[in-house]
């Protein structure tokens, strides 16, 4: 079993803006002391609600911000590396808003070419955007378009093609559905869960919805205030929450009529 | 007499037809679910019998709410129906609250308007209006802007403005879909209570096939402007006619199969 | 780009004070320095059609070489305020956080500084002239500009595709290049004309007060102020000058509106 990522005793605080003239600046704990083991293969859900520190574990894993203590380690090697291209070609990212994840003034095919060029990745790059166009259900047709041309669906789409792009062996979703129509997000999910499959990805879901978690990670982590509260295979944390705030979490799920 | 009959009504942006000539009733007392993705028009019907429509459409048809005729009304006239009679529940908690008023004047502000309550008054009504709808130390809530609360927190004020005047009719729109699951839980059993003990009419707008079910007793199901179908909570489960509902509960039901699983564990 | 009516308009308006200066090049009622001491401050007529100055010099002549050296100083400053505004505000906001309450500071006191203070010390070193007046107005709209910049730099730099360009491999280069720089256009674009407008204004004044384009070259400013004394006697000869400054001002600031209705309102049309 390769661990691919890693943290220990990773924590971020925040310092929140001074309120008065005298006053010290009150800090929000944002992530406290996670120990996380991610291997090879691994289809991690990580849940909470607002402020349960999700998006800034993310953001960690990612390297897209700086821990406060700890430290997060990519194969072994302590982030960051000397050469981040390394890292950032195996673990990719798709987020939460379609409409805000895209550059709305670059058409498609510079959209997902991005992080080939970026990368340096071999390879004709036109041969692999049209592959990965394809590859999400999207005609190489969709290249001149742009942003506000396509769907909800249709865009997030694009955003799970550039992540796929490099060849990644990791992906990290963030509320990959959550802004999408109801319809929509099974396809999406669909198509997640299919890429995740054939392709050998590890995968990463980080989601408030229980239903998307469930769906599609074996494992799941549950968070509160910054904390992991429960964590463990998905179907017996669901089914023998241990913590009061996972048992809330669960019975809270609005059930349909009958069940 | 249904308290609200809305016939042929249409909403166009230019020569676009949002809202495709749809009729319904609902009756005093009773629960109506509007159920639709974005775009299919349901926010629109919901703004045009509140009157609150942007400039740029145009509405035909006719929406009779208490035997009169809404779309023959002027604005001032409609303005006295609106937080009097009929109240309305937005979906964003922070942007549905005036940023820079307290709470508390924001609840009195309806009575002000429509009964000509002073501010203090309204203001010792404002206080039993927020123990109402659930919330922990009402002094110190009414004095609060509204980002010093939180999300479930402002959308109980919310609810506390549109309940204030004791409206007939009330109309939520996506009220909890910007709530942290937990939160939405507790919300929706207040409107719940809310609605039952004050016997009003509740018009219950969400994408979301479970939270309609739960909070009311007939759906319309509305695609692309138009109803496609019309059935009580019970008959559209067990007999959906168009493929649109039969994909929705399709997917509710897929969904909710996970947690009958998960649920056979816990309480 | 949709055109509307008031983009209409303010293009209208500055078209004609471009084809005022054009017109200077080619072909001018009289010689503009031309004097004859004969005809000091006649009314229009059809020789003059808008009459004479204290000097003789025909106003309309002036007039329109005046368009010459106004819209070149307007001109010139803008584009040294919009290089030197842009260059600042983007850099500042990709700088990183200890480096920026220094420079946030520094724009902020540039901010305060009226463009006649950096004239007078300009012209107190080097001499009043057309060069200070451009390099003099150009510094003081900077700051403008770059708070403006700054402010549209941060609101991109936060959006979840540059999050995404930056997990693509992107550095800060491209990040500006691609995905700032096209998106903070429109409000460059708009900026640029109202910056204009105030340029045209700051001319004018500066060239009132003596601090700008030196006599004789014509000046709309100086035609302004040289009227002043004489207005008991001639006031129409203050109505020509003022009258055009007006106009070019009206016209850019009408420009700089139309251009932020039509590209933005465009932008989120099409969103669906």
């Amino acid at each position: 079993m390769t661990t691919i990522l890693e943290t220990a005793g990773l924590s971020r605080t925040f310092r929140l803006p001074r309120t008065g003239l005298g006053s010290s600046r009150a800090e929000r704990h944002a992530l406290v002391d996670m120990n996380l083991t991610i291997n090879a293969g691994d289809r991690l859900g990580v849940v909470g609600e607002s402020g349960s520190g999700k998006t800034t574990l993310m953001k960690l894993l990612l390297a897209l911000d700086t821990p406060t203590a700890g430290s997060v380690a990519f194969r072994g090697e302590r982030l960051p590396l000397a050469d981040m291209a390394r890292f950032r070609r195996a673990v990719q990212v798709v987020f939460q808003d379609p409409r805000s994840s895209l550059n709305p003034r670059m058409s498609i095919a510079d959209i997902v070419r991005e992080p080939l060029e970026c990368l340096g990745i071999d390879g004709n790059h036109d041969e692999r955007i049209d592959d990965v166009l394809e590859a999400v259900g999207l005609g190489a047709a969709m290249r001149t378009r742009y942003p506000h041309e396509l769907s909800g669906g249709q865009r997030q789409r694009v955003a799970i093609a550039r992540a796929l792009a490099p060849r990644p062996e990791v992906l990290i979703a963030d509320e990959p559905v959550s802004a999408l129509d109801v319809l929509v997000r099974d396809e999406i999910l669909d198509l997640l869960q299919g890429l995740t499959t054939s392709l050998g990805l590890t995968l990463i879901m980080v989601s408030h919805d229980l239903s998307v978690i469930a769906r599609l990670c074996d494992t799941v982590i549950v968070m509160q205030d910054g904390v992991a509260v429960e964590r463990g295979r998905t179907a017996d944390v669901f089914s023998r929450p241990s913590h009061p705030f996972t048992m809330n979490l669960i019975a809270a799920v609005p059930r349909l009529p009958g069940s | 007499m249904s308290l609200l009959e809305v016939r042929d009504l249409v909403v166009m942006f230019g020569d676009k037809r949002v809202v495709d000539g749809i009729s319904f009733d609902l009756e005093a007392g009773s629960r109506l679910g509007i159920i639709g993705e974005s775009g299919s028009g349901k926010t629109l019907t919901t703004l045009a019998i509140m009157g609150l429509l942007p400039d740029t459409a145009t509405v035909s048809g006719s929406i009779r709410f208490e035997g009169q005729e809404l779309l023959e009304r002027t604005d001032a006239q409609l303005s006295s129906l609106r937080g009097n009679r009929m109240g309305m529940v937005f979906q964003e908690p922070l942007t549905s609250l005036n940023p820079l008023m307290r709470v508390g004047k924001q609840i009195a502000m309806p009575l002000k308007i429509h009964r000509g309550m002073p501010i203090k008054e309204g203001l010792a009504v404002a206080l039993q209006l927020c123990e109402t709808v659930g919330l922990p130390d009402p002094e110190r809530i009414i004095r609060s802007y509204p980002h010093q609360l939180s999300g479930g927190q402002r959308q109980r004020i919310g609810l506390a403005i549109a309940l204030a005047c004791d409206p007939v009719l009330l109309i939520a729109d996506e009220p909890t879909t910007a709530l942290d699951v937990t939160v939405q839980k507790e919300v929706l059993k207040l409107m719940n209570d809310l609605v039952a003990s004050r016997g009003s009419s509740l018009i219950f707008v969400s994408h979301d096939l479970p939270v309609i079910a739960t909070m009311t007793e007939s759906v319309l199901v509305m695609n692309t402007g138009a109803i496609v179908e019309h059935a009580k909570v019970g008959e559209l489960f067990a007999n959906p006619r168009h493929d649109y509902s039969k994909k929705l509960i399709a997917t509710a039901q897929h969904a909710d199969a996970l947690f009958t699983t998960f649920r056979a564990g816990t309480s | 780009m949709k055109l509307n009516r008031t983009l209409l308009m303010g293009l209208a308006l500055v078209g004609f004070t471009l084809v005022l200066a054009v017109l200077s090049f080619v072909w001018t009622p009289y010689d503009p320095l031309a004097m004859d001491p004969e005809l000091s401050i006649t009314k229009p007529s059809p020789e003059h059609l808008l009459g004479t100055d204290v000097f003789g010099r025909d106003v309309l002549s002036n007039i329109i070489v005046g368009a010459r050296s106004t819209l070149t100083v307007a001109f010139f400053a803008v584009l040294i305020s919009m290089t030197l505004g842009v260059l600042v505000g983007v850099g500042t906001a990709i700088s990183p956080k200890w480096a920026q309450t220094p420079a946030i500071f520094g724009i902020d006191i540039v901010l305060a500084l009226p463009s006649v203070l950096f004239a007078i010390v300009l012209a107190a070193v080097y001499g009043p002239s057309t060069l200070t007046a451009i390099i003099a107005i150009g510094v003081a709209l900077s700051a403008a500009v770059g708070q403006v910049t700054r402010r549209e730099t941060n609101a991109v730099l936060q959006a979840d595709y540059v999050m995404a360009a930056t997990s693509s491999g992107a550095g800060k280069g491209r990040i500006v290049r691609r995905h700032v720089l096209p998106n903070i256009r429109a409000s460059l674009f708009v900026q640029a004309s109202g910056a204009i407008a105030v340029a045209i204004l700051a001319e004018s004044t500066l060239s009132y007060l003596g601090l700008g384009t030196l006599p004789p070259t014509p000046s709309w400013g100086r035609m302004l102020a040289e009227s002043q004394q004489y207005l008991i006697v001639d006031p129409i000869l203050a109505l020509w000058p003022g009258l055009v400054i007006v106009i070019a001002v009206l016209g850019f600031n009408l420009t700089g509106d139309g251009l932020r209705e039509s590209l933005d309102p465009t932008l989120r049309r099409s969103e669906s």
